[in-house]
């Protein structure tokens, strides 16, 4: 097994891919955390609370559960809905949850606005922003997915978890696959469970605008 | 997000049943039938559920690609054609992949090399494409016989590149090729290597999976970009690439893209494992010397090692079955014993002794050699003669014919 872990940045000002530096893909039914194969178990109460000791929250939900086209997209969204919901009622003061969508990968003119979008080719901008220090991927293309992500991992503090539809992202902190509406339904439950029980950051809150 | 409707024990239009590629494969009842290995890629593509191939001729693949057009002709095939050169081949492929289809083509020696800007543009796209590369000499003089130089060429493309050894490895690596390059977290091209006419062009035994199985079709939805439409990236994005803006988050992207790209070669290399049982196959590696091949120099080393035994010197071998992605490890760990390690190869240039060499300790040991080019056969005679000159057992021998 490799020596390297994914952790939240600034890592490096090109860090590199962590899938080159040795961090392998869970198999169906697993989970990683910062590299390390683990349980979903684990991931659904580690991922929790990572939600609930953040100041900012916020869930980045793409095109794959934005766009309504087909049934198993929709009821995604919907699920979706409902743990930023749940992330609502569980915070403490203080705390403030997001949902920032990536409906596009195409580029913005004249620019994107931060405020209230997230585009994988500058991603910082959001995180910077929003002052974002744990963030989700749900729904968003693969390939996109990665890039976002290495580039938060390169330039801000932000704690970065997917939930993929399909393999995983190595170049999260915290990745699960094969992503269902039951699995984002049980990470709501999960935070639904910890509710009061994690000590959120929000004194010494590291910004995600780390630079 | 995949369709969870299974079309497998469903049939298509040819009558074929979409099987489950594993116990296609390793389950199914096996025909042995006599093919030139040109055959075999159309037996193969039978089976393959190929929704579009395009076909440019230069030898050797011609005959492959022909035989391809029967099958269309057939109906097993979505769509053929061929293009205007090598170059409009592969971008053709693209925008067919891009769409969402299951592409292959097959290409050869100077070919490949005139289509060569497209492949690192697939790999960037993450596009599944399949090439048959029939490798033949691309520099002057002018060769159409074998010569594995080309591959080197195609190492740095990000494109899968896998080197078969004989008609059979041909056969089931086509069909698994495709299973490992549409993984969703793999989504490369893959380059399937042959060398031309001693593979192509020769008859053997190929042990066929029947005729009425395929494998489930492509499922363009589990791709990590999404697919083309007018409205959709990457097209879309193509339009405003960040590479021409100058600033730090511009090249952090472009730079991100293209570690992804890598990253996605390491991620084959579990499903690689897994359908080709291993990236390579070994023999007898507690021998001190050991000969490393991938292609047809496997077979000529196999031999060179039966009539080294004849004479009571024990050897290994491993047979290098990709070379994207590289198995460093597997390498390492079957050369830990050896003493002198040879590597012959057809190509002039070494490129897999320099891979080699770059990838294990005390790299001295490395023998690059012997090395035929240009389409000259190789007698495991060389090989053995390398070995026993390396090694001090007999002085270096005088071919025939020479300089009278």
């Amino acid at each position: 097994m490799s020596d390297y872990r994914v952790l939240p940045g600034p890592e490096h000002f090109l860090p590199p891919a962590a899938a080159s530096m040795g961090i392998r893909l869970p198999n169906p039914g697993e989970a990683h955390i910062n590299g390390v194969i683990a349980s979903e178990e684990k991931a659904y109460e580690e991922a929790a609370k990572q939600f609930l000791m953040a100041k900012v929250p916020t869930i980045f939900p793409g095109p794959l559960v934005l766009w309504a086209w087909n049934e198993k997209a929709a009821k995604k969204a919907a699920a979706i809905r409902q743990l930023y919901n749940t992330l609502k009622e569980c915070v403490q003061p203080g705390q403030s949850p997001m949902l920032i969508p990536m409906p596009d990968y195409r580029p913005k003119y004249p620019k994107i606005d931060p405020e209230v979008e997230i585009n994988p080719n500058h991603p910082n901008l959001t995180i910077w922003h929003n002052k974002i220090d744990c963030c989700m991927f749900v729904g968003v293309h693969c390939h996109q997915a990665n890039l976002s992500l290495k580039i938060i991992r390169g330039g801000t503090s932000c704690y970065t978890i997917a939930m993929c539809a399909q393999a995983g992202h190595e170049d999260a902190m915290l990745s699960f696959r094969d992503a269902s509406v039951e699995k984002i339904m049980k990470l709501a439950d999960w935070v639904r469970k910890l509710k009061g029980t994690v000590q959120p950051r929000l004194t010494s809150a590291k910004s995600g605008a780390s630079n | 997000m995949a369709d969870t409707r299974s079309v497998i024990g469903t049939q298509n239009k040819k009558g074929q049943t979409f099987t489950d590629t594993w116990k296609m494969m390793n389950e199914a009842p096996r025909t042995p039938s006599f093919f030139t290995g040109s055959e075999v890629i159309k037996e193969a593509l039978r089976r393959a559920s190929c929704d579009v191939m395009i076909a440019y001729p230069i030898t050797p693949q011609s005959e492959a690609a022909a035989l391809i057009g029967e099958l269309f002709a057939e109906g097993y095939i979505g769509d053929y054609f061929r293009g205007e050169s090598e170059f409009a081949v592969m971008s053709q492929c693209a925008g067919a992949a891009f769409g969402g289809a299951r592409v292959f083509t097959t290409t050869a020696g100077p070919g490949t090399m005139r289509a060569m800007e497209n492949f690192p543009m697939w790999s960037g796209a993450r596009l599944p494409i399949q090439m048959i590369v029939t490798c033949r000499g691309i520099n002057s003089p002018l060769s159409i016989q074998p010569d594995t130089l080309e591959i080197a060429y195609l190492l740095n493309t990000g494109m899968l590149v896998w080197h078969a050894e004989t008609a059979q490895d041909f056969f089931d690596w086509i069909l698994k090729g495709y299973m490992v390059s549409e993984e969703p977290d793999v989504h490369l091209p893959l380059a399937l290597c042959c060398d031309g006419f001693f593979v192509t062009h020769t008859k053997d035994v190929v042990n066929l999976t029947p005729a009425d199985m395929c494998l489930p079709p492509y499922d363009p939805y589990r791709s990590p970009v999404p697919c083309m439409d007018m409205e959709c990236p990457p097209v879309r994005m193509m339009r405003d690439p960040f590479v021409m803006k100058s600033n730090y988050i511009s090249y952090a992207t472009h730079a991100s893209w293209q570690q992804e790209i890598w990253a996605a070669v390491e991620r084959s290399r579990k499903h690689s494992i897994h359908w080709l049982d291993g990236l390579i196959d070994t023999e007898n590696t507690d021998a001190d010397i050991m000969i490393v091949a991938s292609g047809t120099a496997v077979s000529q080393g196999r031999e060179a090692i039966r009539l080294l035994e004849e004479e009571g010197v024990r050897c290994g071998l491993v047979k290098v079955k990709t070379l994207r992605p590289w198995p460093e490890e597997e390498i390492r760990e079957a050369t830990k014993n050896a003493k002198h390690i040879f590597v012959p190869e057809f190509n002039v240039t070494g490129w897999l002794a320099k891979e080699i060499k770059a990838t294990i300790p005390n790299h001295e040991r490395v023998h690059a050699g012997p090395h035929v080019c240009g389409g000259m056969t190789m007698p495991p005679e060389i090989i053995v003669n390398e070995i026993k000159t390396t090694l001090g057992l007999h002085k270096s021998f005088v071919m025939a014919g020479r300089g009278s």
